[in-house]
C-alpha cells in the first residue's frame, strides 16, 4: 500500500490563484464591454492585443528562463486587460505591445514572475508609456461614426474631463457616471466599475480597505482644498441644488479619470499592496493624498497611476510599520 | 450568541461530520495491541513488565516515575511477547510493549473504584488513572488539576466544541454518556473549589446544548441544588476549540503567548477528558479504551469506535468494516491538525481521537505556486500572526526575521495553509522556522555561557 505523507492539514480551501485571477477578470468585464461600446470596434481590438501580447511575452519569457509555464495562472490575462483598460482608443497598436513588453518582460518576469513584482506590471506599463508615448497617450477621442468603424475614432480629438473641467464643454455628471466622454477604455463606465468592484468585495477577492481609505481620502481633501472648495463656498446651503453644489466638484474629480478603476482594481493588486488592514487603510490615505496633489498642484492631468506606482514601492515598509501584535501578546512580553 | 467575543481570523472547512448519528461500537477481539511508553507530552515511563509476564485490562505496564509522567496501563488480557522500540507516529523512537491478547478480556482484580478523601487524593487518582488530555494535545490532566496554589482556577472550561472536520467521537461521547461527563465536572468543581463552568458547544450541534442543559436540570431534581454549569453556543468556526481561542472567546481573557490556561485563572478540560473521570470514579478501570471517529471515502462503514489503546490501525480499519478502495492517505487524528501516516501498523494512543482514510477522491496535493500576497493567511490566522512572512523567512533561513514575526506563538492549527490560494505549506514552513529559532537560541545561549566562563577565568577573549 502506498500512502501520501505530507504535513497538515489535508484538506484545503477551494479558491487557488488562478480561481483569483478568473474572478478578477470577470470583474473587470462590464466596465471592459462598456468601453467597447463606448470606443467601438477598436477597443476591443486593443483589448485582446494587449492580452494576447502579455500572455504571449510571459510564455517566451518562462521559456528562454527554463522556468515553468505559468499562463494558466490567468495573471498575465489580468496585466493584458488592465493594461488595456489604461490606454485611450487611438493608440497605435505597435505601441500596446511594447507596453505590454514592459509589463511583462521588465516588471515582472525580470524581478521574478508572480508574486515578485514590487510595482503593479500595468500601472508601471502605463507609466512608461506615457513618458515614451505622451501624445499617443494623451489625445483622447470620442467615438462619432458607427460602432464597427476603425476610423472614425480618430476624427475628434477631445481633452479628458480632467482637464478641462472647468470649461462649458464639460460632460454632465451622469454621462461622466454612466461612460460617455473621452478617456481610456476602461476607466469611463464607473457604473460598470462599481458593479465589479460590488463583484469582488462579495466574493471576497478584496476587502474595501484601500478603495474606501483612497477615494474618501481623496474625496475629503478635495472637499477642503479643492478648488472650490468648502471654504470659499458661496451657494445657498437650504437648497437642495446648494447641497449639491457643494459636493459637486469633490465628485466630479472621483468620477473622471483613472480613480475609480486605480481604485478598486489597481490598488487592490495583492502583491503591490500590504498585508494588514491597517497597512491597506494607510495605503489608500496614501494613494489619495498623493492623487490630490498630483491632480491639484501637479502638472499631470492624472495622477492615479503615479500615485499607486509611489506607494507599492512603500508596501514593504508600510507592512514593517504595521505589523500587530500575535494574539495575547501584552506590551512586556514584546521583546525590544 | 453576540455577547461572546470573537477572535479574528478562522477559516470554515466542510464540516464532514458524517458519522454524527451513529452509535459508538465497541470493537473487541484483537489478536495484539502495542503500547507505547510516552502517550503524554513529557518524559516516557518506566516499563514495568517483561516478555511472558501475564497483564489483565488495567494491569500497570509503564510505571510514570518522572514528574509529567502518566502510567500506561494494559488495554487487553493476554501474554506480553516483547520490549522493543518502534517508530511513533510523529517519527520519534519509542519505547513499546506487544502484548499478545487470550482473548478473555479479564480485568485486572485490583481495579476498583477509587476513594477520594481529600484534593491530594483526587490528583493522585487522575495520575493513577493514566489520565491525558483526550482532546488530542495529551497534556497531563494531573498537572492540569494541580496547578500552583497562587494560580488556582476560577473558571472551568469545558471543551465541547470539536472544531475539526470529520471528527464526531466528542459529540457521540456527549449523546452517550452526559450524566458521566456532569459527574465528572461536579468532581473538578469540587476538588479545585472552581465556582464556575462554562461548557463551550459549536453552534452546529444544538442537539449538545439540549443534552446538557437537561443533564443539569436532572441535577437540579436530584439535589435541589443548581449546579453553577452554563452552556454557551459558540459560532462554528475553525479553530474554535484552540484552547486559547475557546477561553477567548468564552471568558475575554487572552492567554499570552509561552504561558498556560492557569496562567489566566482558567482549566481547561475536554468533554471526554471529564466523562473518564466521572466514569472512573464509579468503576475504577484505568485509560484503556478510547473512542475514535473512523472516516473517510475509502472506508465501509465510517463511525465511531471504542477501541483498545494500542490497537494497531490496520486491525481497527478492519475490526471496523475494512476499507472499500486501496487507501491513498491515512491520517492519525482530525484532517487540519492530524498526521499522515507512512504505515499502519502504529498502535493508536491515548489521545488520538480519529483515524481518516482517505480514498483517491480526496487526496489531494496540489503543487506549490508563488505567494501572491493576498493575505488570506493573514486574515485566517487566530493568532494575529504573519503566515507568508514567516513562510519567506524560513525558506530565506532567517532567525531574526523569524522572531520579528514571533514565529513561537503559532499553535499550527493549519488555518493558513488551509486557506492559501497559492496552496504553499505554510504550517510546515512555520514548524521547520521554529527549529531554526530554537537552535539558533540555544547556539546563542551556548556562546553567552562560554563568554561568561573566559570572562569569569579572567583570560583574554576567545578569538
Amino acid at each position: 500500500m502506498k500512502l501520501q505523507v505530507s504535513h497538515s492539514p489535508h484538506v484545503r480551501d477551494k479558491a487557488t490563484t488562478a480561481s483569483i485571477m478568473r474572478d478578477v477578470i470577470i470583474a473587470l468585464l462590464p466596465a471592459t464591454f462598456a468601453g467597447w461600446y463606448f470606443f467601438g470596434i477598436r477597443a476591443m481590438i486593443i483589448t485582446f492585443v494587449s492580452i494576447a501580447a502579455c500572455v504571449g511575452f510571459e510564455y517566451i519569457c518562462r521559456r528562454v528562463m527554463k522556468r515553468n509555464n505559468t499562463i494558466s495562472d490567468l495573471s498575465a490575462v489580468v496585466t493584458g486587460l488592465l493594461l488595456a483598460m489604461n490606454l485611450p482608443v487611438s493608440i497605435p497598436l505597435y505601441m500596446v505591445i511594447v507596453g505590454a513588453a514592459f509589463a511583462i518582460v521588465v516588471v515582472k518576469q525580470m524581478f521574478g514572475g508572480l508574486g515578485n513584482n514590487f510595482v503593479n506590471p500595468a500601472i508601471a506599463a502605463r507609466i512608461f508609456m506615457v513618458i515614451a508615448y505622451p501624445k499617443a497617450m494623451t489625445s483622447w477621442t470620442i467615438r462619432t461614426g458607427s460602432w464597427l468603424s476603425l476610423r472614425s475614432v480618430a476624427a475628434v480629438s477631445s481633452a479628458t474631463p480632467l482637464t478641462m473641467i472647468h470649461t462649458s464643454e464639460a460632460p454632465s455628471m451622469w454621462d461622466l457616471f454612466i461612460g460617455n466622454k473621452a478617456g481610456c477604455i476602461g476607466e469611463v463606465c464607473i457604473l460598470a466599475l462599481l458593479i465589479g468592484a460590488l463583484y469582488l468585495i462579495l466574493r471576497h477577492v478584496i476587502r474595501p480597505w484601500i478603495p474606501l481609505a483612497f477615494i474618501g481620502t481623496f474625496f475629503v481633501l478635495s472637499f477642503l482644498f479643492g478648488h472650490n472648495n468648502v471654504f470659499n463656498f458661496t451657494g445657498d446651503l437650504t437648497t437642495l441644488t446648494g447641497w449639491s453644489d457643494l459636493f459637486y466638484e469633490s465628485c466630479y474629480m472621483i468620477c473622471s479619470g483613472g480613480l475609480v478603476l486605480g481604485a478598486f482594481f489597481m490598488a487592490t493588486d495583492y502583491v503591490t499592496s500590504p498585508l494588514t488592514t491597517k497597512g491597506k487603510l494607510l495605503f489608500g490615505m496614501g494613494c489619495g493624498i498623493l492623487t490630490f496633489l498630483i491632480r491639484y498642484y501637479g502638472n499631470l492631468a492624472e495622477g492615479v497611476s503615479f500615485s499607486i506606482i509611489l506607494m507599492n514601492i512603500l508596501t514593504p515598509h508600510i507592512d514593517d510599520w504595521t505589523m500587530g501584535k500575535p494574539f495575547g501578546e501584552v506590551k512586556e512580553n514584546v521583546k525590544a | 450568541m453576540r455577547s461572546l467575543h470573537a477572535f479574528a481570523g478562522g477559516v470554515h472547512p466542510l464540516g464532514n461530520k458524517n458519522t454524527d448519528v451513529l452509535p459508538s461500537i465497541h470493537l473487541h477481539g484483537f489478536p495484539e495491541v502495542e503500547l507505547l511508553m510516552q502517550q503524554h507530552i513529557g518524559p516516557p515511563c518506566t516499563c514495568v513488565v517483561k516478555p511472558g509476564d501475564h497483564v489483565d485490562v488495567g494491569t500497570l505496564v509503564g510505571r510514570a516515575d518522572k514528574p509529567m509522567s502518566v502510567p500506561v496501563h494494559s488495554s487487553i488480557s493476554g501474554t506480553v511477547k516483547e520490549i522493543h522500540y518502534v517508530v511513533s507516529a510523529n517519527g520519534t523512537p519509542v519505547e513499546a510493549v506487544r502484548i499478545e491478547s487470550d482473548f478473555k478480556h479479564s480485568i485486572n482484580p485490583f481495579c476498583r473504584p477509587p476513594k477520594v478523601e481529600s484534593f491530594e487524593d483526587f490528583v493522585q487518582m487522575i495520575r493513577d488513572s493514566g489520565l491525558v488530555g483526550l482532546g488530542g494535545a495529551a497534556f497531563p490532566t494531573y498537572i492540569k488539576v494541580n496547578p500552583p496554589k497562587n494560580k488556582m482556577p476560577d473558571t472551568l472550561i469545558v471543551n465541547a466544541a470539536e472544531c475539526e472536520p470529520y471528527i464526531t467521537a466528542d459529540y457521540r461521547q456527549i449523546c452517550e454518556h452526559p450524566d458521566d461527563i456532569i459527574d465528572g465536572i461536579l468532581e473538578v468543581m469540587k476538588w479545585l473549589e472552581i465556582p464556575k463552568t462554562i461548557i463551550g458547544v459549536e453552534d452546529n450541534k444544538p442537539l449538545v446544548t439540549r443534552i446538557f442543559s437537561h443533564e443539569i436540570k436532572k441535577r437540579v431534581y436530584k439535589t435541589g441544588k443548581h449546579p453553577d454549569i452554563e452552556v454557551k453556543t459558540l459560532k462554528t468556526i475553525y479553530p474554535q476549540g484552540a484552547e486559547k481561542m475557546l477561553i477567548y472567546t468564552l471568558t475575554g481573557r487572552k492567554v499570552p503567548p509561552g504561558k498556560l490556561p492557569i496562567d489566566v485563572h482558567t482549566l481547561v478540560m475536554n468533554v471526554s477528558t471529564l466523562r473518564f473521570i466521572g466514569l472512573y470514579l464509579k468503576e475504577g478501570i484505568p485509560l484503556t479504551r478510547k473512542r475514535m471517529t473512523l472516516d473517510g471515502s475509502a472506508l465501509n462503514t465510517p463511525g465511531n469506535f471504542i477501541v483498545p489503546i494500542g490497537a494497531r490501525i490496520e486491525h481497527i480499519i478492519e475490526a471496523a468494516g475494512g476499507t472499500r478502495e486501496e487507501p491513498k492517505k491515512i491520517i492519525m487524528g482530525g484532517a487540519m491538525m492530524g498526521v499522515a501516516l507512512d504505515r499502519i501498523d502504529h498502535g493508536i494512543i491515548k489521545a488520538n481521537n480519529a483515524i481518516l482514510v482517505f480514498g483517491s477522491e480526496e487526496t489531494t496535493l496540489p503543487p506549490e505556486s508563488p505567494c501572491i500576497r493576498c493575505a488570506r493567511c493573514v486574515n485566517s490566522c487566530p493568532m494575529d500572526l504573519i503566515p507568508c512572512g514567516i513562510d519567506k523567512a524560513t525558506r530565506l533561513r532567517d532567525t531574526e526575521m523569524l522572531e520579528k514575526y514571533h514565529v513561537m506563538d503559532c499553535i499550527e492549527c493549519g488555518c493558513c495553509t488551509y486557506a492559501c490560494p497559492s496552496k504553499r505549506f505554510l504550517t510546515q514552513s512555520i514548524k521547520n522556522g521554529k527549529v531554526m529559532v530554537r537552535a539558533e537560541r540555544a547556539r546563542i545561549k551556548k556562546e553567552q555561557e562560554l563568554l561568561a566562563a573566559s570572562q569569569q577565568k579572567g583570560g583574554s577573549s576567545p578569538s
